[in-house]
């Protein structure tokens, strides 16, 4: 034994790291770098004027606030769905769990179609439209109030209207609802392994030691779940923000107010602007990639937070 | 049994020295699926009869602007039969997979059969919707897809220019009134297609802007007693034009076979089968022999009124352009 490196007491560390780095350049690192440099063949000029238009900017606010929205309401609701089907045997629990892994199985255009056809005016909840925005009339004026309108009442000042859309489908509201669809099974299927992990001991531990059972969910099993709620919540925001095929459907498109950014990318690509398209992408890129790295920074300081 | 195995797979053998089998990819767009099915049966016995070829006919359908994307990425079409020559032009700029003068090889701009846009009501006409200026109207809800993304679109878009610039004769007028017009649009779909499944499938609007063998479709696909055809004063002549891709063609050994495709829809069957999927033929007689499907319209064209595609596509649509200043403007 004089080997002067330390060894492994497995083998094939360097054939799989190899193996590793060229998978991953052929199927990831390599296509994206094809979008940067198509990218900089732009000048400065071009380049903002591609990405920094008023149209470009009020998708990014539209795409990143509501992909962060669908992912925490997908976090709150997963967690709850996670919990129920680790926790409580019922009848037809299968069903239910496998009912969770629909949205990554259907294409999603065929989701974006089905939504649409749900929750459009004369859709099964089309009677929702009302009881959120109200009905207009013809003239304009408000007939009848619905929460939009009340919202208004309640805090004037904003224009709550343009805020929230004042429809379901072909509005706002559509696409907060299909980026959820889109984004619930990340979290459920994150949680879950965590959740089955979770040794009963530490609780009965709490409860005997005279916790209450609220004590014992928030400062025993929920700072357990955190980091992977994270990851959930990640992987969720990530995949709502590229997400297009579903929402182009329901999202009503209309320039300033239900544009998402994927789907100006595609504009520009009908264009044929090449350039201008893949340096708008290259901005969502190199932006959920800091919001990615600073959620990843977050969840190990969460750990080691924890350990302490 | 084993005769009959080796006396078919002989006749087969033979049969297939003698005649080639030939595979061709028409790249369309969205509204002319029911137009090629009908025509590719027609011209492949028309191509048996003449050469004792087997032609089989690929179809690939979507929105104008992305097939046109797709050939200059490298989709093997040998022949491309698009929404307006300007996806055509983007061919031969950013692939340069054809001539510089494509349009000019065959009769009537390269557009066999024409078309042009009309509105689509629902039944009873509520809204009571005559002409364009009717469009304009407070709480008219319109459909009409997105020009930046849709061929069909931009042909809308340009006929309510037309239209205004003829009535109220300036530029400027016309920018307000294609303006206000946009104002009553609550859904900017992609495509020709999706637009009319908003209409049709989801209700909303009280009027869909579209092709006149799409509406036509339409009424004929979801009954006669939902809804109606307005014929407006004033259209656009839409020519959806077409053309062999010469470099895919030469380089499949197709450029033969791919021309007479093309050509056969001049002939008096193909401008039979045009008109009867409600698309304008350029043949009188034929014209005439179905004026029932086609009103007579006072037609402007793109040329006349916009100089052209490529003047149209910068002024109105490209980034920057009319179409966005609409919406930028507040």
């Amino acid at each position: 034994m004089s080997s002067r490196s330390p060894r492994s007491v497995l083998p094939g560390f360097g054939l799989s790291l190899g193996f590793t780095i060229a998978y991953l350049s052929l199927i990831v690192l390599v296509p994206l770098a094809a979008a940067f440099i198509k990218t900089s063949g732009m000048t400065w000029n071009e380049f903002v004027d591609a990405v920094a238009s008023r149209q470009v900017l009020a998708s990014y606010r539209l795409s990143f606030g509501i992909s962060f929205l669908a992912a925490a309401v997908n976090a709150f609701f997963g967690l709850i769905v996670a919990w129920v089907l680790v926790r409580y045997p019922f009848p037809g629990k299968r069903i239910v769990d496998a009912v969770v892994d629909l949205p990554f199985a259907l294409p999603t255009a065929v989701a974006g179609i089905a939504l649409t056809a749900i929750y459009a005016r004369n859709g099964w909840l089309g009677f929702l439209e009302p009881v959120w925005g109200g009905v207009v009339g013809p003239d304009g004026h408000v007939v009848s109030n619905g929460l939009v309108q009340y919202l208004d009442q309640l805090l004037p000042g904003v224009n709550w209207g343009e805020w929230l859309g004042l429809k379901i489908a072909f509005d706002r509201p559509g696409i907060f609802i299909a980026l959820t669809f889109i984004g619930l099974p990340f979290v459920v299927r994150t949680l879950q392994p965590v959740l089955e992990e979770l040794e009963p001991e530490f609780e009965e531990a709490s409860a005997t030691l005279g916790a209450t059972r609220w004590q014992t969910i928030r400062k025993v099993i929920f700072p357990q779940l955190l980091p992977a709620l994270i990851t959930g919540f990640t992987l969720s925001f990530a995949r709502a923000l590229g997400e297009y095929g579903s929402v182009v459907f329901i999202a009503g498109n209309k320039p300033l107010h239900s544009e998402i950014t994927p789907l100006l990318i595609m504009t520009k690509l009908e264009q044929f602007d090449y350039r201008g398209a893949t340096a708008i992408a290259v901005i969502l890129l190199v932006t959920s990639f800091t919001l990615l790295l600073l959620i990843n920074l977050l969840q190990s300081w969460t750990r080691r937070h924890q350990r302490a | 049994m084993k005769l009959i195995t080796t006396l078919l797979a002989a006749v087969a053998l033979t049969s297939a020295a003698l005649s080639k089998d030939v595979e061709l990819l028409n790249v369309s767009y969205d509204p002319t699926r029911e137009l090629y099915v009908d025509y590719n049966t027609a011209f492949a016995a028309y191509w048996k009869a003449k050469t004792g070829d087997t032609v089989t006919i690929k179809q690939s359908h979507g929105g104008s602007g992305k097939q046109a994307r797709s050939v200059i990425d490298g989709l093997k079409a040998d022949v491309v039969t698009l929404a307006l020559a300007a996806d055509v032009d983007a061919i031969y700029e950013n692939a340069k997979l054809l001539p510089k003068d494509w349009q000019k090889r065959l009769p009537d701009n390269s557009a066999p059969y024409t078309s042009t846009i009309v509105f689509l009501v629902r039944k009873g006409n509520p809204q009571n919707i005559k002409d364009w200026d009717d469009l304009v109207k407070k709480g008219v809800s319109i459909v009409t897809p997105n020009p930046k993304t849709s061929g069909g679109a931009r042909w809308n878009y340009l006929a309510a220019w037309g239209y205004a610039l003829k009535k109220y004769g300036s530029d400027d007028k016309a920018k307000e009134f294609v303006a206000k017009l946009y104002k009553n649009v609550p859904v900017l779909d992609s495509g020709a297609r999706g637009a009319t499944t908003t209409f049709v499938q989801r209700g909303i609007g009280d009027v869909a802007i579209s092709w006149e063998n799409e509406a036509y479709l339409a009424v004929k696909e979801f009954g006669a007693d939902k809804f109606e055809i307005i014929v407006p004063s004033v259209s656009i002549l839409a020519e959806p034009t077409l053309s062999v891709v010469d470099k895919v063609a030469k380089k499949k050994g197709t450029t033969e076979v791919a021309k007479a495709y093309l050509e056969y829809l001049y002939s008096d069957e193909g401008q039979e089968i045009a008109a009867r999927n409600f698309y304008r033929p350029r043949n009188e007689q034929i014209l005439a022999k179905y004026s029932a499907n086609f009103a007579k319209i006072d037609l402007f064209t793109i040329d006349g009124v916009f100089g052209g595609w490529t003047n149209a596509q910068k002024t109105h649509f490209a980034d920057g352009g009319i179409f966005d200043e609409i919406y930028l403007k507040k």
